[in-house]
């Protein structure tokens, strides 16, 4: 491995303007003539962070961000595995706020999530976290409290690890990826609730319709629009929030601020990517450079190369890239529904740039991601057929990289009821109709009739990317699961929501709805089944204890996340262990699908005070027995 | 006994005060829960806002319609008239407030009183009414009336969107007005008494404010229509229309 200090320095000294950056680690410089939002880091084990308004310029137009320490993003945390830390919140704004570190095991009253594990910190006031680091790699930080986060509230945590780090790289930087409003984030809200489509500018129109008249035939084109009006759903409903009001940054650079990262020719160099967007999934790739994934929400992954990765909201990537050549490489960031990017530049000198590619056309939903029975065949007929061309386009642009994806893509048909044709059944499993034990209301508009399992399919509308696009099934955890337990219990758990009225909600009720939290007992392992009953993709984090990703529930080598993105229609379990006794926050990382209702509070119940209840018949018992004797 | 009264009394009384300085655990989760699914909100809607030719007698229209309230329960008021420029009067203006339940995943049923200043003396009528989106995305409002004299009516309403572009939207548009008995002296007839069909091209300039042209065909029908031609009436008419479309 390189000397990665002395590659730092090597880099300044070529590099001129640069040379007045030194200061600065790596990751924080860029090639942006004012950089008024770049990155600083914080070291050490005592760190003093203020939330308070601050002025800030996004592509050069003035804006107003709620910042920590005056930085868009909020200050890189550098901490070391092992270290006790002290970390003091000031609260300079005129409403509540918190901090929330994101993926970070600790205690659940330094969690920092309102009403769930602290009070939060009102105005004026300081609130001290201490708790010691029992965790390495690639995390981040971010408010609890209204929609701040909206507002620039998030900054990067890169934790180093007590041991030798399995990642060789001569130098890395951190890549935050966000959506930035010039709106009042409230103002976004409520304008979701009252129009959900407001920001949805890529909506079918008749120009479509013709095209698709041309291409499939007037009863095709008609009988699809017929079948998605019959449902009162729209296949564009791809993001809510759309570029339409977004600049998407990357590290608080919009696209024309351009943040450059440098390195040399040759260097291997890893990129820590954090999605902290309040709203957006972000596609991400380099048209020029493949990525080898090494890390997924802060634990270390077996190496996997891909060229595009699908990165949720609240989602962490760490990837490793070797440009060799003297040229200038972008870093394309796609929001999902491609209303707009974020990019970045690495070059080997500031002031360079490389051609950004077109955003591609945008994808439209299938009935696949309705997951409704008796339609998905429909489907394939009348809108030429997604999962079809997605294995196609596999096998013939990447046959060779790709046949691991193309076996997947041929068995994960077991969502899809018998009435589809031509495909094996295989794989099995979800053929049966889906039972849906929760109310089906006002907030419900659709449930998933036959979901189905699609860990080894790419992102929503990545299915015919015509490259490698990572999967969850392709991860696997470089250590062994610590807990390769079976579970003892099994829960299900419904997205929901209804998208016209803009409600959002777990098992059809909304958090403001429900009366007590969903109970884990210290100890148990558990498996957590979700079931997808929307046409969204959502971002589901639980706070305080990792999800080990079923992707084989005989494999040791879960890939355990901390945020999972469910597709639509999909049904994923997720096994937990629930070793951290305490309140957790449990919801989806969309910022105005929590705000809507789509949020609950898991409750991991003591050992001792779980024997009191449930064994409460046999504890009388002994206590006669005692007092008898 | 007394002392005993007296303390809870004044525990009683310090709780409330404490709890403003310090929420407790459970008040604080209330809190949050309250702001994760709980939001009450206002909204206005101009959906017509127009000047119509109406064959060289030419009127000012309105129909607008707010709310206020949460995801279940809403405060609903809407109202609608015309203004006649010639005349320099009112010819329709009416105004309800209803109580509003969301009773499926795209419908709410209404409830409450409607009131029309015009035409002729004043009117309240009750109101029982159904709102929403059907199947095959038909926005609609259908409504039925009692009128303080017991007479009762019915109004349907439909519109349908067909994007043109993204913001060039083509709207057709149609009501019907039912009696279910004849009321001569506001001329209505009983039997479908009118209908309206109309198309509007709005463009939306924002997504908020949308203006636009269209062109509406009125008619009279039945007894209605008679009423109207004994009062020397025409009962039908072709109207162009320009107007906008604003909510906030």
């Amino acid at each position: 491995m390189f000397n990665r200090r002395k590659f730092l320095e090597t880099a300044a000294f070529f590099t001129g303007s640069a040379a007045t950056q030194t200061l600065l680690p790596a990751w924080a410089r860029s090639g942006a003539a004012n950089d008024m939002t770049g990155l600083k880091a914080l070291s050490g084990t005592e760190f003093h962070l203020r939330a308070a308004h601050t002025p800030v310029s996004i592509d050069g137009r003035p804006g107003r961000a709620v910042a920590i320490n005056g930085q868009l993003p909020a200050p890189l945390l550098r901490w070391r595995e092992g270290d006790e830390l002290t970390l003091h919140l000031t609260n300079s704004l005129d409403e509540d706020t918190s901090i929330h570190w994101h993926g970070i095991l600790l205690p659940p009253e330094m969690d920092g999530v309102p009403g769930v594990s602290f009070p939060g910190v009102r105005p004026g006031e300081t609130f001290t976290y201490r708790f010691p680091v029992k965790q390495a790699g690639t995390y981040w930080y971010h408010s609890h409290s209204g929609l701040q986060e909206q507002a620039g509230h998030y900054g990067p945590i890169v934790i180093e690890p007590k041991g030798a780090d399995p990642v060789a790289y001569d130098r890395d930087y951190v890549i935050v990826l966000s959506d930035w409003t010039f709106a009042n984030p409230d103002h976004v809200f409520a304008k979701l609730k009252k129009n959900s489509e407001s920001y949805n500018f890529q909506k079918r129109t008749l120009v479509d319709f013709f095209r698709d008249v041309d291409e499939d035939g007037l009863d095709a084109a008609f009988s699809n629009r017929a079948m998605w009006g019959a449902m009162r759903m729209s296949p564009t409903d791809i993001a809510d929030v759309t570029g339409e009001t977004y600049t998407y940054l990357i590290n608080g650079h919009g696209p024309g601020d351009n943040w450059t990262g440098l390195f040399n020719p040759g260097e291997r160099v890893r990129l820590r990517i954090i999605n902290a967007s309040a709203m957006t999934i972000f596609n991400l790739r380099f048209p020029e450079l493949p990525m080898t994934v090494v890390q997924a929400d802060g634990l270390n992954v077996k190496p996997v190369e891909t060229d595009e990765i699908q990165v949720g909201v609240a989602e962490t990537y760490d990837v490793v890239i070797q440009p060799r050549e003297d040229k200038a490489y972008t870093l394309m960031a796609e929001s999902i529904d491609r209303s707009g990017y974020a990019r970045a530049t690495f070059a080997p000198r500031e002031g360079m740039s490389a051609p950004v590619p077109p955003l591609r056309e945008r994808p439209t939903l299938t009935m696949r991601d309705m997951a409704m029975a008796g339609h998905a065949g429909h489907d394939m007929n009348m809108s030429g057929g997604m999962k079809n061309d997605s294995d196609d386009g596999m096998s013939m642009d990447h046959g060779d990289m790709n046949h691991e994806g193309m076996d997947h893509g041929d068995m994960d048909h077991d969502g899809m009821a018998g009435d589809m044709s031509g495909h094996s059944m295989d794989a099995g499993g979800e053929t049966a109709l889906q039972e849906h034990n929760h109310p089906t209301g006002v907030g419900v508009d659709m449930v998933a009739e036959v979901p189905s399992r699609r860990l080894d399919e790419p992102g929503l509308g990545l299915e015919n990317a015509g490259h490698r696009v990572l999967t969850y099934s392709q991860l696997a955890a470089l250590d062994m699961n610590p807990d390769m337990r079976a579970p003892e219990r099994e829960m299900e758990l419904h997205l929901t929501g209804n998208m016209h009225r803009y409600m959002w909600s777990f098992d059809g009720r909304k958090f403001s709805e429900v009366d007590g939290p969903i109970v884990f007992n210290e100890g148990e392992r558990l498996r957590l089944t979700l079931v997808n009953d929307t046409m969204m993709s959502h971002p589901i984090h639980l706070h305080g204890m990792f999800f080990d990703v079923v992707t084989d529930p005989s494999s040791h080598f879960k890939p355990r996340k901390h945020t999972i993105i469910v597709k639509p229609g999909e049904k994923v379990s997720v096994d937990v262990t629930a070793d951290a006794v305490g309140d957790w926050a449990f919801h989806c990382h969309l910022l105005y699908h929590m705000a809507a209702g789509m949020m609950r509070v898991v409750s991991v119940h003591p050992r001792d005070a779980m024997m009191e209840h449930d064994n409460h018949d046999m504890h009388d018992m002994h206590k006669s027995h005692g007092e008898r004797s | 006994m007394k002392w005993l009264s007296l303390l809870a009394t004044s525990s009683l009384l310090a709780a409330p005060a404490a709890a403003q300085t310090i929420p407790s655990n459970s008040e604080m989760r209330e809190h949050t829960r309250e702001h994760h699914g709980g939001l009450t909100l206002g909204y206005v809607e101009g959906e017509r806002l127009e000047y119509r030719s109406n064959e060289g007698d030419p009127v000012f229209l309105w129909d607008a319609q707010g709310w206020y309230g949460g995801d279940i329960n809403k405060l609903w008021v809407k109202t609608e008239g015309e203004y006649d420029f010639k005349a320099d009067e009112f010819e329709e203006a009416e105004v309800q407030a209803l109580w509003s339940r969301a009773i499926g995943g795209f419908f709410d049923a209404q409830a409450g009183l409607r009131h029309d200043f015009a035409p002729g003396g004043d009117r309240t009528f009750a109101v029982v009414g159904l709102q929403g989106l059907t199947p095959y995305l038909f926005e609609v409002d259908s409504a039925l009336f009692v009128s303080d004299d017991g007479d009762v009516s019915a109004r349907i309403e439909a519109e349908y969107e067909l994007l043109i572009t993204q913001r060039l939207i083509l709207q057709p548009r149609t009501e019907l007005n039912f009696e279910f008995q004849d009321v001569p002296e506001y001329g209505l007839g009983s039997g479908l008494s009118t209908a309206e069909v109309g198309a509007r091209l709005r463009y939306e300039i924002k997504r908020e404010f949308a203006p636009y042209i269209g062109v509406s065909w009125e008619r009279a029908l039945g007894d209605t229509a008679d009423f109207a031609r004994a009062d020397g009436e025409d009962p039908g008419g072709v109207s162009f229309l320009a107007g906008v479309r604003i909510w906030f």
